[in-house]
């Protein structure tokens, strides 16, 4: 027992986390003794600070600084045997390790643990929404659950999915045998689950869970209870997650492609994933600073939002969506890269204007930093702001409609194989634009004044993020389901999954559009007699859509256990994953590869984008960027 | 294709404008918004026609076919000419629609010559309406009633936390945000009565924050203002 608490593991994680609650609640009770507060011993001030505090004890249990710790201590660390790399049975997928391939998995298994909860909550609200009135449950726990869904599927489900994947293919794409910061890596897929149970909590909290929506507007925020630090808090880990996987795919596409492997000749969802983390580093403090500012105002009466003491409401705002707007690209972009390898590869023919698909990438990140304001046309900032808003927010549309007829003239003339990720990516192209054109309807300022805040935005951004995003996070699953697992999945299956999601999709969000218009708000437990129709037929669709993720998960599970082994290259793709096992050895790369041409040559006889005659055996992580050797 | 798609389209447009999207329009800002929305959908309908009707044609002519399985496309990179006309094209279509938008909000926004000012005060979960009388107490009500015909500035404030002032049937919202005074303008046009909705989640009572908001005849307004003024003085 001793020794087991002593190694890096759940058993020091589950000591060192109750170590932790016990030095915040001493810390927190010193401190109010030094300034006689009454009463001495606050249940609210210390799980604040044990919500801060443990998370760091739990982490160093489980391991996560052993490395770093004995290194700054000038210890002998032990990393270099390379333990921590590779998985040899499910057990070692909840341990700490370094290999970007099993921390890609972490990530997305994660993920999509979250999504699933996420959806059982969507379901309890459409089963709320089925008629007017009280149906099942109270208003708190109602707007709970549309806050919690919310948080969890924007901070933990999609955007760390498409970190996971990226996790997992980038560095093989760039032919590379790791992240460039393994131990990086495994912190940030961490401090998920430490997001993702704090958001769970709050269901337990006194008052109930945070019901302020994702946006957790102040200062309904800064006076709720107890459950909203949850979200506060739970954010700065998501947050600082995203920061530090960015920084390493920052470093990792700048430093470690493979000889030969220009920026020109990168994958696009390389280039994806280059544009997502300039978004993420440049833009995620805000949101943390946002919460930040809740949380002293909650728990030390800051006032920054409080108007009668001189606080300003709206600069949360402010802060708040110089985040979140630059937010919906981080939940794009990266979808944007997976449809863009699998139209490539699925319609044999190269990507249409391949230069112009990156350019707009990064003229997209540039015009995202300009336009937050149009999330509050409504909020009665001064007037000015709008207009300019208005004219970025449409411009945006000229990239995002170039990469759209990119893809179809990829199409146009190609053979297209019409299997699983392929239909999920046309359906993305489909569904997408229309959360596009429903965009740039918005953008339009009399018209947001009318729908801002009605069921037309709910329809807006689940037509971006569940049609868009979604749609091409289940695409590039099945696409590198053969190469993360060795195995097939099951074609049939897949394909009626894609089906009944995307029929279930339309039917559910699709009419969000009508009753919006109508006058329908958002956010809402009980509505007017008049949407009544409607609202039970979008229900009775949603669990349709619902159901539709099971097939996706027995697919998953059944094809992951049992399913016929995978060939190394079952797409015929030329992009580096492909060209190495399923799955690829532990290294990645026996052979560093050369990059000798572009991504996407297909219907080029004889094209190749790398190849693998020289016999230098590929340096294991770390080593490139920490101590460059002199060989 | 081409005739396929200019159909589909031709459909498309008729009716979405045949549709009717909106509730009743009680207002001269709604009579704008509606028609904001008319132009919108007879420039969205295309696009998303063409995107349709390219990826149909492309699944029904350029599926692989039995035998096909280590074909591939022909490898074309790129086409300037068609890169510069989808990027030239939307961008017009853009700038038009932006021209055309701010034309409204300017249009909406306009302060007529005679203004009657009503001050909306958003409280946990409540409105209330205040009708400032020259040199007297002005007369608070929890039920909203104007004339029709009259151009009315609305004040927005909130005593707690973020509200949303909204009649759907009169198009225009505003957040009532505390520490700040909002305002918007609206004419109605129609008598009768219509819905006010709190469209910010304010908290638990959200969703039951509604009232009415009563258009009346000039005569009926007058009528029923000097009955509060009675009412107020007593
Ligand atoms: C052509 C591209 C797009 C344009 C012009 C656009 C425009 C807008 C505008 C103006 C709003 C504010 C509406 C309001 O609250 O009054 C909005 C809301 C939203 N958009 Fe988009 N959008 C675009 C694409 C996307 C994408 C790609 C995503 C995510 C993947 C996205 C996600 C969202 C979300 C989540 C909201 C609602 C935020 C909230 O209030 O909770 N949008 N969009
Ligand atoms: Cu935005
Ligand atoms: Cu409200």
């Amino acid at each position: 027992m001793a020794a087991k608490l002593r190694a890096p593991g759940w058993y020091r994680a589950g000591a060192f986390t109750l170590l932790g609650i016990a030095f915040c609640f001493g810390l927190t009770t010193l401190i109010r003794a030094l300034y006689s507060y009454d009463p001495l011993i606050d249940g609210y001030a210390i799980t604040v600070v044990a919500m801060l505090g443990a998370p760091f004890f739990f982490l160093v249990g489980l391991g996560t600084f052993d490395y770093w710790f004995y290194w700054a201590a000038g210890r002998p660390t032990r990393a270099e045997d390379h333990s921590s790399h590779g998985a040899k049975s499910w057990r070692d997928y909840f341990k700490v390790n370094t290999d970007h391939k099993v921390i890609g998995i972490q990530y997305v298994c994660t993920s999509f643990f979250f999504m699933l909860v996420g959806g059982a909550m969507a379901m309890l609200i459409r089963a709320e929404l089925a008629a007017p009135g009280a149906q099942f449950v109270n208003a708190q726990t109602y707007n709970g659950l549309f806050s919690v869904h919310a948080s969890l599927l924007i901070f933990l489900f999609i955007i760390p999915v498409f970190a996971g994947l990226a996790n997992y293919v980038l560095p093989l794409m760039i032919g590379a045998p790791d992240m460039a910061f393994p131990r990086l890596n495994a912190l940030s897929f961490w401090m998920l689950p430490v997001a993702g149970t704090l958001m769970l909590l709050s269901f337990f909290a006194p008052g109930g869970s945070f019901a302020t929506g994702w946006t957790a507007y102040a200062p309904l925020s800064t006076d709720a209870p107890l459950g909203q630090m949850m979200f506060t808090i739970g954010v700065q880990f998501a947050g600082a997650s995203s920061i530090a996987t960015a920084l390493n795919f920052l470093v990792t596409i700048i430093t470690m492609r493979a000889p030969g492997m220009s920026f020109w000749r990168m994958p696009l969802l390389v280039w994806a994933n280059f544009s997502t983390s300039l978004l993420v580093v440049i833009a995620t403090p805000f949101v943390a600073a946002s919460q930040f500012f809740v949380l002293l105002d909650w728990a030390l009466g800051f006032n920054f939002f409080n108007a009668a003491r001189g606080g300003d409401v709206l600069m949360y705002q402010h802060v708040f969506w110089f985040y979140s707007h630059p937010a919906v690209y981080i939940m794009m972009l990266p979808g944007f890269g997976i449809v863009s390898e699998i139209l490539s590869v699925k319609a044999r023919k190269p990507i249409f204007g391949y230069r112009m698909m990156a350019f707009s990438l990064l003229a997209i990140v540039v015009l995202g930093f300009s336009v937050w304001a149009h999330h509050m046309f409504v909020s009665g900032m001064q007037a000015w702001i709008r207009v300019p808003m208005m004219i970025t927010t449409a411009i945006i549309a000229i990239p995002t409609g170039i990469k759209i007829f990119s893809w179809l003239a990829t199409l146009w003339r190609g053979v297209l194989k019409l299997d699983t990720p392929m239909l999920f990516a046309l359906g993305f192209l489909t569904m997408f634009t229309l959360g596009g054109i429903s965009g740039v309807m918005l953008a339009m300022i009399p018209v947001t004044i009318y729908v801002s805040d009605t069921y037309f935005i709910v329809a807006h951004i689940h037509y971006v993020l569940f049609g868009g995003s979604l749609f091409t996070i289940f695409a590039g699953v099945y696409y590198w389901f053969p190469k993360m697992t060795g195995r097939m999945y099951d074609e049939r299956l897949g394909k009626i999954h894609f089906w009944l999601t995307f029929v279930g999709f339309n039917l559910t969000f699709g009419p969000m559009h009508v009753v919006g218009l109508q006058g329908m708000p958002r956010r809402v437990a009980d509505y007017a007699e008049q949407f009544a129709g409607w609202n039970l037929f979008i229900s009775m669709a949603s669990f349709v859509l619902g159901a539709s993720t099971l097939v996706f998960v027995w697919n998953m599970v059944a094809s992951w256990r049992a399913g016929p082994k995978a060939s190394s290259n079952p797409w015929r793709a030329l992009t580096l994953e492909w060209q190495v096992s399923s799955p690829p050895p532990i290294f990645n790369f026996d052979a560093v590869p050369t990059v000798v041409g572009g991504p996407y040559e297909y219907g080029v006889p004889g094209a190749v984008h790398g190849i693998f005659n020289s016999p230098v055996e590929a340096k294991p992580a770390g080593s490139l960027v920490t101590r460059p050797t002199k060989e | 294709m081409v005739v396929v798609g200019v159909i589909a389209s031709a459909i498309g447009i008729a009716l979405g404008l045949w549709i009717d999207w909106f509730p009743a329009q009680a207002s001269t800002q709604a009579k704008e918004i509606d028609t904001l929305w008319d132009v919108l959908i007879i420039a969205s309908v295309p696009v998303f026609v063409l995107v349709m009707v390219v990826v149909g044609t492309a699944i029904i002519k350029f599926r692989q076919r039995p035998g096909e399985e280590l074909k591939d496309g022909p490898p074309t990179h790129g086409n300037t000419r068609l890169e510069v006309i989808w990027t030239a094209l939307p961008a017009i279509i853009i700038v038009g629609l932006v021209i055309y938008a701010w034309q409204v909000l300017e249009t909406i926004d306009k302060k007529p010559s005679s203004e009657m000012v009503v001050v909306v005060t958003g409280q946990q979960f409540t409105w209330t309406f205040e009708y400032p009388q020259p040199g007297g107490k002005p007369v608070r009500t929890n039920q909203l009633y104007v004339p029709q015909g009259q151009s009315i500035e609305f004040k927005i404030k909130s005593v707690d936390v973020i509200h949303d002032f909204w009649v759907p049937a009169f198009r225009i919202k505003m957040d009532a945000v505390p520490g700040i005074t909002g305002s918007y303008r609206i004419t109605p046009t129609r008598t009768g009565d219509y819905a006010i909705v709190c469209a910010e989640l304010c908290g638990l009572g959200h969703s039951t924050m509604r009232q009415t908001a009563h258009v009346l005849s000039r005569e009926r307004f007058d009528a029923w203002m000097v009955a509060q003024q009675k009412g107020a003085a007593s």
